[in-house]
């Protein structure tokens, strides 16, 4: 390889320079570059038909891949690089990455359940393939040599049986493929993969540790002023008067007022933060929440706009009839927040009629249409581009402020960053909405589950709706598509085993308090606590071993295979019954398990949970978590398990700790004394086994493992007690009643 | 408008500010140009803002500048860069104990002000000095794992 003259040393180090772009850059110089379109073909297509789309090979041989799919701190950034570099036969290091700028990447479609690398990675990877093939032919043609004679090797094509061969670089350097991507085009056969499949460091990880990272908080343009929105103390209600001269006392601060839409700017962020904190501003009306603890009662009351059989199989009712034994049971999630530990973020310019929004929202392209329609802009007048926030893990309040944003500048003429404080974000983020479930089901004589009935009453979900009508919009009286975005919140409602009479039923809700949006796992993780936690009751109406009472119907082997790897890591004990182990005083102790697939078409997850409940004060310390995990093809095993760690830990403090509180006007959980998340001292040790399948199609990683987690932890707090937790969080309250019922 | 000294990584800084109130964390944030700090709450809940003053671990957002005049500050920026990292900031990129990383600076800042306390702190001993640290991604074995490192236990 060494004697290819366009991969010399100086070659490569300059290729490493380009990939600076992607590196080290990232953030406000990469936002900056990006804004210039400097380093990225004139014109370029975002045409996700056409391999420009996604890919651009430069004259060094660097390459840079345009991904409408962003790295929400997946580890994506890593993962699309090692499927790119496999295919192309050229190292990560010199792959560049623009994630999620209308202006350059291809609509790939939110990064949102779990389909960053599934559908994404995998659009991208067939590009990747349809270039090696076209590659492969030009230098077939410059070489005059049959392309079956011909291999890629190190960014290269190189005749079979030598050493010198004409790169990618110079064979296409800075010009087009003007290609379709080929659907067909073949793919590497996964025996011989030498980069997929391997733990790669990721890219961002010594910018982040060092401080240097540039996220979307810390980006800034010239001129640009600080902005901050109040939002009403009563949801919806109507801004009667502003007094200005309130805040006229804070250097350069002054009001924007568009109707019920009320914000500040200032030159410097502080001033802005005390404006906003001083302003003073006369509301009315507004309110009538029913308050967190009529809210079940609420939801029983809600109007219903329609009833959908979401799965059917057999004949349910009829067979609930002629079972042997029947068990009802009512379980209930409450409604939750992203809870990004840094408040939404962004940074809006109107400028010359058109609109630059740099944001991190995980749907950039989905969220142009809707900021075109708001502002009354053709959509290619209006850009956004993404750059990282923190974790969101759905639709929290990213989208509202670039709408707070870009409301501010469009009224001030200079560009305005908006950053949410803490109380915005607990406070006014759309909320992961409640879910309560009415689950009956009957077992045969044998003890098996003969019919299942599932009756989900949630909020009207996303089919054919638009966006999540935003904040300021909606304040300032600027038309938006009416819409609700729950993410596919019915999925999971039926058990992931083989049940002959099956009927799931939505009892679509016409509103629930609190906007709704997507939130990790939407839906799935509420469904899997019931589903999960009613078939370990009817594990125990047949008396038979919980972990026996799901393998003995499964015959899937993939799914026997994740059970059966728990049962081992957890040395399963088969029980009949709680076993209420207890040691000193009045600690007990107990494990649980629980499964799914997950969508009933993805990931195979199984989790074990042991747990040591305190019967005196109704606290439940979690001890250790098991999970074993098939996603079919795994692209980077550490990404992967932090994904899986981070879904365990983060559904153990949403099942254990977290409900947003509300009165009758607005949210009072505003912040971590009163919405409190797990705290480092409550983490178990956590163990996580990959089953790898390398030969299949890869799955998503960043919501499957969260939904089994409070099930299993719920089952656990029943081996230990013998009491069932059938509503979330697990306070100790709740407990503690739990263990009074017995 | 009142000017205010801040020594800030072994650097003398004067930044002025019309408010002596104004939390540290926006001075060094916006006037300093030091961005690795992190607002997560404002309410010293979170430990995102965290950086050492003195050695002590303080939540910048609840620092005036009024305060911190005088005082010797240490932010992520002072103990490494990404091409040498300080030992708590590599322990943290071998465990890849990040996922968004928003929270990270202030982890790494509360690691570093515990082994300097404790320099060989139990598993336990690290959980109890993170437990006003909070992460949202769910990457705290990896934090514990890094400090473990860190300290030389791992």
């Amino acid at each position: 390889m060494t004697m290819m003259p366009d991969l010399s040393r100086r070659a490569l180090l300059k290729a490493g320079g380009a990939l600076v772009v992607g590196y080290s850059l990232a953030g406000a110089r990469l936002a900056a570059a990006q804004a210039a379109d400097s380093g990225h073909p004139i014109g370029k297509t975002v045409d996700p038909h056409e391999v420009d789309g996604f890919l651009a090979i430069h004259q060094d041989g660097a390459l840079t891949v345009y991904s409408g799919k962003v790295d929400l701190g997946t580890g994506y950034r890593i993962a699309v690089r090692q499927m790119v570099a496999e295919e192309l036969e050229i190292p990560v290091e010199r792959i560049a990455l623009v994630e999620g700028d209308t202006a350059l990447t291809p609509d790939q479609g939110p990064t949102a359940g779990s389909s960053g690398i599934m559908r994404g990675g995998v659009q991208i990877r067939q590009a990747a393939a349809t270039a090696r093939q076209a590659l492969l032919k030009l230098a077939s043609a410059k070489m005059n040599v049959p392309v079956e004679n011909l291999g890629v090797l190190d960014g290269a094509v190189i005749p079979k049986g030598s050493t010198i061969g004409v790169t990618f670089g110079a064979l296409i350097g800075d010009q087009r493929f003007e290609l379709k991507l080929d659907p067909k085009a073949p793919l590497k056969d996964p025996r011989t993969y030498a980069v997929v499949g391997q733990t790669l460091k990721r890219p961002d990880m010594a910018e982040k540790v060092t401080g240097r990272h540039v996220y979307m908080h810390d980006f800034k343009l010239a001129n640009m002023l600080h902005g901050r929105v109040l939002h009403p103390p009563a949801v919806g209600a109507t801004l009667a008067e502003v007094d200005e001269a309130s805040i006229a006392k804070i250097p350069g601060a002054r009001v924007i007022r568009i109707e019920n839409f009320l914000g500040i700017v200032a030159e410097d962020e502080w001033s802005a933060v005390r404006a906003q904190r001083e302003l003073k501003a006369r509301w009315t009306g507004g309110g009538g929440l029913p308050g967190n603890d009529g809210l079940i009662d609420a939801i029983r009351r809600a109007p219903v706009i329609a009833e959908e059989a979401i799965e059917t199989r057999g004949d349910a009712a009829g067979a609930l009839k002629s079972a042997a034994k029947t068990l009802r049971a009512t379980y209930f999630w409450p409604p939750q927040t992203h809870g990004s530990i840094g408040p939404s973020c962004a940074v809006a310019e109107f400028r010359d009629g058109t609109a630059t929004i740099w944001t991190a929202s995980q749907a950039t392209h989905k969220y142009r249409e809707h900021f075109a329609t708001i502002f009354g802009l053709p959509p290619e007048k209006v850009r956004l581009i993404y750059l990282d926030g923190a974790g969101c893990y759905g639709m929290n309040g990213h989208e509202d402020a670039a709408a707070d944003a870009a409301l501010l500048s469009r009224a001030t003429g200079r560009p305005v960053r908006v950053q949410w404080m803490r109380e915005d974000e607990h406070g006014f983020d759309p909320k992961g909405p409640p879910q309560l479930l009415d689950l009956e089901a009957g077992l045969d004589q044998d003890g098996r589950i003969i019919a299942w009935a599932s009756h989900l009453h949630i909020p009207q979900a996303t089919k054919g709706l638009a966006n999540i009508p935003l904040l300021s919009p909606a304040a300032a009286g600027l038309a938006q598509k009416p819409g609700i975005g729950t993410g596919l919140i019915s999925q999971n409602g039926d058990p992931s085993y083989p049940v002959p009479h099956v009927a799931v039923t939505a009892h679509w809700l016409k509103d629930t308090p609190l906007r709704p949006s997507n939130i990790r796992a939407p839906g799935k993780i509420g469904n899997c606590f019931a589903v999960e936690g009613f078939v370990d009751e009817l594990a125990e109406a047949a008396q038979v071993d919980a972990l026996e009472f799901r393998l003995r119907t499964l015959e899937d082997p993939r799914a026997i295979a994740v059970l059966k790897r728990v049962g081992e890591l957890m040395q399963w004990e088969p029980r009949v019954s709680a076993t209420a182990r207890s040691s000193a005083g009045s600690l007990a102790h107990g494990r649980g398990v629980a499964y799914i697939r997950y969508k009933q078409s993805e990931n195979y997850v199984a989790m074990g949970i042991a747990v040591t409940v305190d019967r005196g004060s109704g606290t439940v310390q979690v001890t250790r978590v098991v999970c074993a995990h098939d996603c079919g093809l795994v692209i980077n095993p550490d990404t992967t398990k932090n994904q899986i760690e981070g879904s365990i830990v983060q559904t153990l403090s949403r099942a254990l700790f977290e409900e947003v509180t509300f009165d009758h006007d607005r949210v009072t959980s505003v912040d971590w004394a009163s919405y409190r998340i797990l705290k480092f001292p409550e983490v178990p040790e956590i163990v996580v086994d990959l089953l790898l399948h390398q030969e299949l199609p890869p799955l998503g990683v960043g919501e499957a493992a969260a939904a089994p987690v409070a099930a299993a932890l719920a089952n656990a707090v029943f081996d230990a007690t013998g009491a069932r937790l059938r509503t979330v969080p697990f306070t100790p309250d709740r407990v503690k009643a739990a263990l009074a019922r017995g | 408008m009142a000017v205010y000294t801040l020594h800030i990584n072994g650097v003398e800084h004067r930044v002025d500010s019309w408010d002596p109130e104004q939390p540290l964390l926006y001075t060094i944030r916006n006037a300093v140009g030091l961005t690795g700090t992190k607002f997560g709450c404002g309410l010293a809940q979170c430990g995102a803002c965290t950086m050492l003053m003195d050695g002590d671990p303080v939540r910048s957002c609840s620092v005036s500048v009024r305060d911190a005049a005088g005082k010797t500050i240490t932010t992520i920026e002072g103990l490494g860069s990404p091409q040498q990292p300080d030992f708590v900031q590599a322990a943290f990129i071998e465990e890849q104990a990040a996922q968004c990383g928003y929270c990270t600076a202030g982890m790494v800042m509360a690691v570093k002000a515990l082994l300097a306390r404790t320099p060989k702190p139990t598993p336990d001993q690290v959980k109890e000095a993170l437990a006003g640290n909070l992460c949202r991604c769910g990457t705290h074995t990896r934090i514990v794992r890094a400090a473990l490192r860190a300290a030389g236990s791992i």
